[in-house]
């Protein structure tokens, strides 16, 4: 469950902001989970809630926003969407891809006071 | 956890509890990061402040009175722990160290491939290992039975080594220069797949008692990997694990993926695998030499310039 270790990378990080940013409360964070990146977005819900408790974030909102992978062709020499890491060009059925975009796990906002 | 510096569960062996001696290092990164993030949010949206202040409840701001207001901080999760795979991967390459991370299910013979490789290396180079698992320091022990130097990181409660942790390992063990470093990671094909340690490669095992299919299973690894051990190919003719099926679903994942057959029992890939590391090492050492050579010239210079 690494997600826990990611849940606490979070925390940590608006710890660090709540001085340089001047809040005592977090209400709301959004969060960039791409397709392709690492966490699972209700295992990343079901930890953030353990973690944030007795913190300055206690009670705050996740909103999880989801971007969609996506991965040079080789082949093609175009950029196509992908859903998994292991899915085939849409376009010319090959494999060989360089994903692009998606695998982003980045605190976008926060919601402070 | 650790509440100086948020270790977790995790302990490096022979360091007793937390060894907080080791912190300062830690705050220091912390500081650094914070402080360069600020700086650099500061620098691009210099209104960022005053923009959001007037988002809140009451639309206005009163000083001294809290509302709510939005802010843009735009950091990687995993930030902290990429920084620390930065401050290692710049500690390795300074000294020549060759660093392989090596990922895979529990049971796949990770163990038996280092001590076998180990007793065939360490003759004829400086080779050193950390072992990571939740408990026990039984593979630390095996490879040091082979001469190596070993230190065992126990992560507790934790399913993988992150970068924090093996820069602790990293001043307990004090690898020799120039030496090839294996990091055998806690078995598991999911969680370490997202933490960077500063290894040159993440070297992924996968024995062939498991399903061929396990690079769909578990793609996020096989994605990190540049090599892919097939281990305990000596057991095919028992199985019908199907190599080649194996092999194309770890290219379906990761098209730069290089697959190595291997079996401590038979033999079989072991000279390949020993020159794959020789190779690596040697590009570890070229670089070093590089540096050092362009520390000499300058400090020759330096030297010409002051006689």
């Amino acid at each position: 469950m690494h997600e826990m270790a990611m849940t606490e990378g979070i925390l940590r990080i608006l710890e660090d902001q709540a001085k340089a940013q001047n809040y005592s409360k977090v209400r709301t964070v959004w969060l960039e989970l791409g397709q392709l990146s690492h966490a699972d977005p209700e295992a990343m819900a079901f930890c953030f809630d353990a973690v944030m408790r007795g913190t300055l974030a206690e009670g705050a909102k996740l909103e999880i926003v989801r971007t969609p992978g996506e991965a040079w062709c080789l082949g093609c020499g175009e950029t196509v969407t992908v859903a998994q890491r292991y899915d085939a060009c849409p376009r010319c059925g090959s494999h060989r891809l360089q994903v692009t975009k998606g695998d982003d796990m980045r605190i976008m906002e926060l919601e402070v006071e | 956890m650790c509440t100086v510096c948020g270790c977790g569960d995790a302990r490096v062996e022979g360091s007793g509890h937390h060894h907080h001696h080791d912190h300062g290092h830690d705050h220091g990164h912390t500081h650094d990061h914070t402080h360069d993030h600020t700086h650099d949010h500061d620098h691009d949206h210099p209104h960022s402040h005053d923009q959001h202040y007037g988002h809140g409840i009451a639309g206005v701001h009163v000083p001294g009175m809290s509302q709510t207001r939005i802010v843009q901080i735009e950091q990687d999760i995993l930030g902290r722990n990429n920084a620390d795979a930065a401050a290692n991967r710049a500690r390795l390459a300074e000294a020549g160290i060759f660093a392989l991370n090596l990922v895979s299910s529990p049971g796949s013979g990770k163990t038996t491939l280092l001590v076998e490789t180990v007793s065939r290396l360490k003759d004829h180079m400086p080779v050193a290992v950390i072992e990571g698992d939740q408990q026990t320091s039984f593979d630390a022990d095996r490879i040091r039975a082979t001469g190596a130097p070993a230190v065992q990181v126990n992560t507790g409660k934790g399913c993988h080594l992150d970068a924090h942790m093996i820069g602790h390992a990293l001043d307990r063990l004090d690898p020799p220069e120039n030496a090839v470093l294996f990091i055998e990671n806690v078995g598991n094909l999911v969680c370490p797949a997202a933490f960077d340690l500063g290894e040159a490669h993440k070297v992924v095992i996968l024995s062939v008692t498991e399903g061929e299919d396990k690079p769909l299973k578990y793609p996020d690894m096989f994605a990190a990997a540049d090599l892919m051990i097939l281990s305990k190919v000596d057991l095919l003719p028992h199985l019908t694990f199907d190599v080649e099926r194996c092999l194309d679903y770890a290219r379906q994942v990761n098209p730069n993926i290089q697959p190595l057959r291997l079996s401590t029992v038979s033999g079989e890939g072991m000279e390949d695998w020993l020159a794959w590391l020789a190779k690596g090492r040697k590009g570890a050492l070229a670089r070093r030499q590089a540096v050092l050579e362009a520390k000499l010239a300058a400090l020759r210079k330096d030297l010409e310039a002051g006689a």
